[in-house]
């Protein structure tokens, strides 16, 4: 379980002046659930992601999972970000054995736990490949693969399709529930599509901007498995066309 | 200069068609025999035979522009003393420049390690830079003594200032994303140095050592005007003393080819041993 309790974040821009990220916002996150987080640019959503992988310190509340509070990274925590960043000078299969290269947790099996990864992405055969020879989705692939490697418990995920074109969007949005699926965990996923954070959720976080608060936190209660088909239905559209409110609706008023 | 998000092509994940199309990563590049080798060969024949059908014609004499085919016979006619002085050149250019790794690649680890350490110490690398090394080289004799030593030396500050620049930026420039990545994983200072930031740098650090190849010729050289019983160098300055234009013509030329040679086997090794690094350049060229 992840308890995020009264966290807020301020940084000093260059000039000196203080910049609110987030202001207060607390939030409890179940075992297993999906939870993505949308909002406008600003608002704060990736340092929110970023707290709750502790690559950065609060300014005050806290984050704590499984009782114990996030104060650095931590094992049981994979993280996708914006850009696939892989090693360019290391294969594929290296890339995604690299976080337990880091972690001293690289095991006899360890090479056939990331080729059955990437198998299931669909990248078996490019195993030996460079990052360099393949596209930006199959990048990403590969950059999802290594979060996993560690069979982590918690998957943070920084807008990791926002770099792609649509088509492999929506098809890398299928995948991950797939994935999702087959190893169930519990995923904070930052996007900026409305149509994405509604189809992959069991709940919407919907934020707003400066400072970064919570707006509402909405209920996704769509049958699963979903797929695109799922947008026709009509408390998808609902939850869309709340969100859209929500982030919209008070530069129309 | 290195592009981790080219643009996707299809979604396809079953499919081969969804590899980017990026050069082959490996040792031979595709080149074109005719434009790249035959072409400027051609060109260089046909100004040696300007330069002899010249010297010919408007009858220079030897000693102030010797004929190709003058330079040739003489040389050949002193190849086991030319080729002790060649041995003896390249002995000084190789040591020198493994000094410059050596000491240029901990330095730029150090200097790269804090900002206060780079501020302290880039001031004194430029000063090192600003001293003219034909300048400093009697005075090193003085000091080092007439040995080896300020041949060396000389070599070595010549060539190794672009070097460690090379390595202190390729170390500096490693994308924020990519540490951040190594924080994640709780690498340590040591794991981030060894596993992420010399890695990324290898391309900067193979620039850096094709223009430290090139100087240390040059720095061998002025070492050995300045102090020295062998070497090309020293060759020259006999040679010319004696009005033997030819040989000092022979002893540059064979110069020329050293540097070439030697900036080849860098290539070579970074093709060998880094084949991403060398097609990292390639595209970025390209």
């Amino acid at each position: 379980m992840i308890e995020i309790d009264r966290l807020s974040k301020v940084f000093r821009s260059r000039d000196g002046a203080d910049v609110v990220a987030l202001e207060d916002i607390s939030l409890t996150i179940d075992d297993n659930k999906f939870i993505t987080i949308v909002g406008p640019s600003g608002c704060g959503k990736s340092t929110l992601l970023r707290l709750a992988s502790g690559l950065i310190r609060p300014t005050s509340g806290s984050v704590t999972i499984d009782r114990a509070v996030v104060e650095e990274p931590r094992q049981d925590t994979g993280i996708v970000f914006q850009m696939p960043v892989l090693l360019p000078w290391a294969t594929i299969l290296d890339n995604v054995l690299f976080p337990l290269k880091m972690m001293h947790r690289e095991e006899a099996d360890s090479t056939e736990q990331a080729r059955h990864l990437l198998g299931m992405v669909g990248l078996g055969g490019f195993e030996g490949k460079y990052p360099r020879e393949l596209s930006g989705g199959m990048q990403q692939r590969a950059a999802i693969c290594r979060a996993l490697i560690h069979d982590p418990n918690i998957l943070l995920m920084d807008e990791p399709f926002g770099a792609l074109d649509a088509l492999t969007r929506e098809e890398m949005a299928l995948e991950i529930l797939r994935i999702w699926t087959n190893q169930p965990k519990t995923i904070l996923f930052v996007t900026h599509s409305i149509t994405e954070a509604v189809l992959l959720a069991d709940r919407v976080v919907v934020m707003s901007a400066r400072p970064g608060r919570i707006a509402e936190i909405i209920d996704v209660d769509l049958p699963r498995p979903r797929t695109f088909e799922i947008e026709a239905h009509h408390e998808f559209q609902q939850s869309a066309q709340r969100i859209r409110e929500l982030i919209f609706g008070n530069r129309r008023g | 200069m290195n592009s981790n998000n080219p643009p996707s092509a299809s979604g396809n994940s079953s499919s081969a068609t969804d590899v980017a199309d990026t050069p082959k990563i490996g040792f031979w590049r595709r080149s074109n025999l005719g434009q790249d080798v035959l072409l400027p060969l051609g060109v260089f024949i046909l100004l040696l035979i300007v330069w002899e059908a010249a010297v010919q014609i408007f009858t220079i004499p030897v000693y102030l522009l010797p004929a190709p085919s003058v330079i040739w016979t003489d040389s050949i006619a002193l190849a086991g003393p030319i080729g002790e002085h060649t041995l003896a050149t390249l002995r000084t250019v190789v040591l020198g420049f493994i000094i410059s790794i050596v000491i240029s690649l901990p330095l730029a680890v150090f200097m790269t390690s804090s900002p206060v350490i780079s501020s302290a110490i880039y001031p004194l690398l430029v000063l090192t830079q600003s001293i003219p090394k034909v300048a400093l080289a009697p005075i090193l004799v003085v000091i080092l003594g007439a040995n080896e030593l300020p041949r060396l030396v000389i070599t070595f500050l010549v060539a190794f200032f672009p070097l460690v620049i090379a390595i202190a930026i390729g170390l500096m420039s490693v994308p924020a994303e990519l540490l951040e990545l190594g924080r994640s994983f709780k690498a340590s200072k040591f794991q981030e140095l060894y596993r992420i930031r010399l890695p990324y740098a290898v391309p900067f650090i193979f620039s850096g050592l094709k223009v430290a190849i090139a100087l240390a010729v040059v720095g061998a050289v002025v070492g050995e005007f300045v102090n020295a019983d062998k070497g090309l160098g020293y060759l020259i300055i006999t040679a010319t003393a004696f009005f033997k234009t030819p040989v000092a013509f022979g002893a540059l030329i064979l110069l020329s080819i050293m540097g070439i040679v030697l900036f080849q086997v860098v290539v070579i090794i970074e093709r060998i041993f880094f084949p991403w690094s060398a097609a990292s350049q390639e595209t970025a060229i390209a």
